[in-house]
């Protein structure tokens, strides 16, 4: 009997948070058929939008991938002094308000913040533009990497790089033939989540970028800028692109998954 | 490895100082003016209040469905399990807007919560969902099941072997599922800016607070309000921190 009650508790919970409205909005735009929607995600606002998504995408995520990979293995094989300190650091931008890391890049790079005077005498623009939008986006997506790479670095151990150190090879050699085939899997897994991170952030984004339409309006601002104007076919199709891009993650995160648990 | 604390020191820690210097530049009575600032004070409590509801139904419901997931067998399992993710890998104007489309104005079903408390926790509910369910799968997957049935043996009934067996091994799994839940709820801005309708005094949250303070231009107010959720967020990382290293020490021993 109780395992009907919770069984039954379970899911309608699950159902009502979280599968309900997400097939509401599903529906809601095709519920004219495929025309409207596709008209309204290939609007030049929404394709710029969606540039602009992909833009920061591309450079956040691999400058997180590679120094993610450098970190986990400063923090796994490295002592140093502040070596703690470093690894609180790649934790934060976890718990940290989207909005506190955008305010605390305006207050850096920003008119009145402390490079502000600097920057705009030497003409370099970074709040309200691209730049600004890649290092929140930076900021946001970095601990991922080093967080799936740093578990497996100290399961696999020093032995087979010690080894092939004393047979001649380089660091850069150990690297590539010994730690990186091992550790292949937790950077892909890492890379995906950077990725999904990348592509939705909004908070942090809308702070820095100005919210210029047609020039600093990523996918996900174009989706709060359309609902506010009551194009609600814009908001809800722009919205699915999104949660399509969260679906495919979601299957990407379990092709990555199942090969790092048999490991 | 000077270039690790280099990228680190130059995309997190130096952003963070600015922030904090200018939290700090009004001097003493200045921080405190602004965070007493009724509004700021407000959201302050109306944030930390829902987050605790928030996490409370977490650690209910995230064990239920963690439950479920493990210990029961039915169809379509799979893509129950593959859908928990979903607020994790969902944009969180995305989940506002979904919750909005199914629980606002338009709504089929007739129920409209928009620009209401309930709303903002129905939001935080949403992006939280997944915590507490992916700390105690683990757990529950790798717990031995003879003290459940020896339990059961010596006369137990399921609740009893519940308060007493499984319980007590899943408690520090809920607990740490319920501390990143928390430190989530605090900052959470996508999800509840469309639906709870910012209005001050009543659903407006910390972070949207602090955002309408940097829209009118008062940086060194919103950067004062920045750094009381900054030191509770961090506060919230050493106590997981903590709580991880007394559980896998349990393990060890």
């Amino acid at each position: 009997m109780h395992r009907w009650v919770l069984r039954a508790l379970g899911l309608s919970y699950l159902g009502v948070l979280l599968a309900a409205p997400v097939g509401l909005v599903f529906w809601r735009t095709f519920e004219h058929g495929v025309g409207p929607a596709w008209d309204a995600v290939t609007t030049p606002a929404a394709k710029h939008a969606f540039v602009v998504t992909i833009t920061i995408a591309a450079i956040a995520v691999p400058a997180n991938t590679i120094f993610g990979v450098i970190c986990a293995l400063a923090i796994v094989r490295r002592r140093f002094p502040g070596k703690g300190i470093l690894n609180a650091l790649v934790d934060l931008p976890l718990a940290l308000s989207p909005v506190v890391v955008g305010l605390a890049f305006l207050l850096l790079y920003g008119r009145n913040g402390w490079f502000g005077s600097w920057l705009t005498e030497h003409g370099v623009q970074i709040v309200f533009a691209l730049p600004g939008m890649i290092l929140v986006t930076i900021f946001v997506s970095l601990p991922f990497v080093v967080r799936e790479v740093v578990p497996v670095l100290h399961e696999i151990g020093t032995e087979q790089e010690q080894a092939a150190a004393t047979l001649g090879a380089s660091g850069f050699q150990t690297f590539r033939r010994v730690t990186l085939p091992a550790i292949r899997w937790a950077v892909g897994y890492g890379v995906v989540l950077t990725t999904a991170r990348a592509l939705g952030e909004f908070g942090a984004v809308s702070v820095v970028s100005g919210h210029v339409v047609g020039k600093t309006e990523t996918m996900t601002l174009h989706v709060e800028e359309s609902y506010q104007s009551f194009d609600y076919v814009g908001a809800y199709a722009a919205s699915v692109v999104l949660a399509l891009l969260a679906i495919s993650t979601l299957l990407a995160m379990s092709l990555f998954k199942p090969k790092e648990e048999i490991r | 490895m000077g270039l690790a604390t280099a990228y680190l020191s130059l995309i997190v820690l130096l952003p963070l100082a600015a922030l904090v210097w200018h939290a700090g530049k009004a001097g003493r009575s200045g921080f405190w003016e602004a965070v007493s600032d009724p509004q700021a004070v407000s959201a302050l409590k109306l944030t930390l209040a829902v987050s605790a509801v928030v996490c409370l139904v977490n650690a209910v419901m995230g064990t239920v469905v963690a439950w479920i997931l493990v210990r029961d067998r039915f169809p379509g399992q799979g893509v129950v399990n593959a859908i928990i993710d979903l607020p994790f890998a969902l944009p969180t104007i995305v989940a506002g807007l979904t919750l909005l489309a199914l629980y606002g104005p338009n709504g089929p079903v007739g129920v409209n919560v928009a620009f209401s408390r309930t709303a903002v926790f129905l939001a935080l509910l949403f992006v939280t969902l997944p915590f507490v369910i992916r700390t105690v799968q683990p757990v529950l997957l790798e717990l031995d099941r003879d003290m459940e049935e020896a339990a059961a043996s010596l006369g137990a009934g399921p609740l009893l072997t519940f308060r007493h067996i499984v319980f007590p091994n899943v408690f520090p799994a809920i607990l740490s599922g319920v501390a990143l839940a928390f430190a989530r709820a605090i900052g959470e801005f996508g999800a509840v800016v469309l639906i709870s309708g910012n209005l001050p005094f009543k659903t407006e949250v910390a972070s949207v607070f602090i955002f309408g303070q940097i829209e009118s231009g008062d940086a060194p107010g919103a950067a004062a309000v920045s750094v009381v959720i900054l030191f509770i967020s961090f506060a919230v990382l050493l106590a997981i921190g903590a709580l991880r290293r007394l559980t896998t020490r349990h393990d060890r021993a």
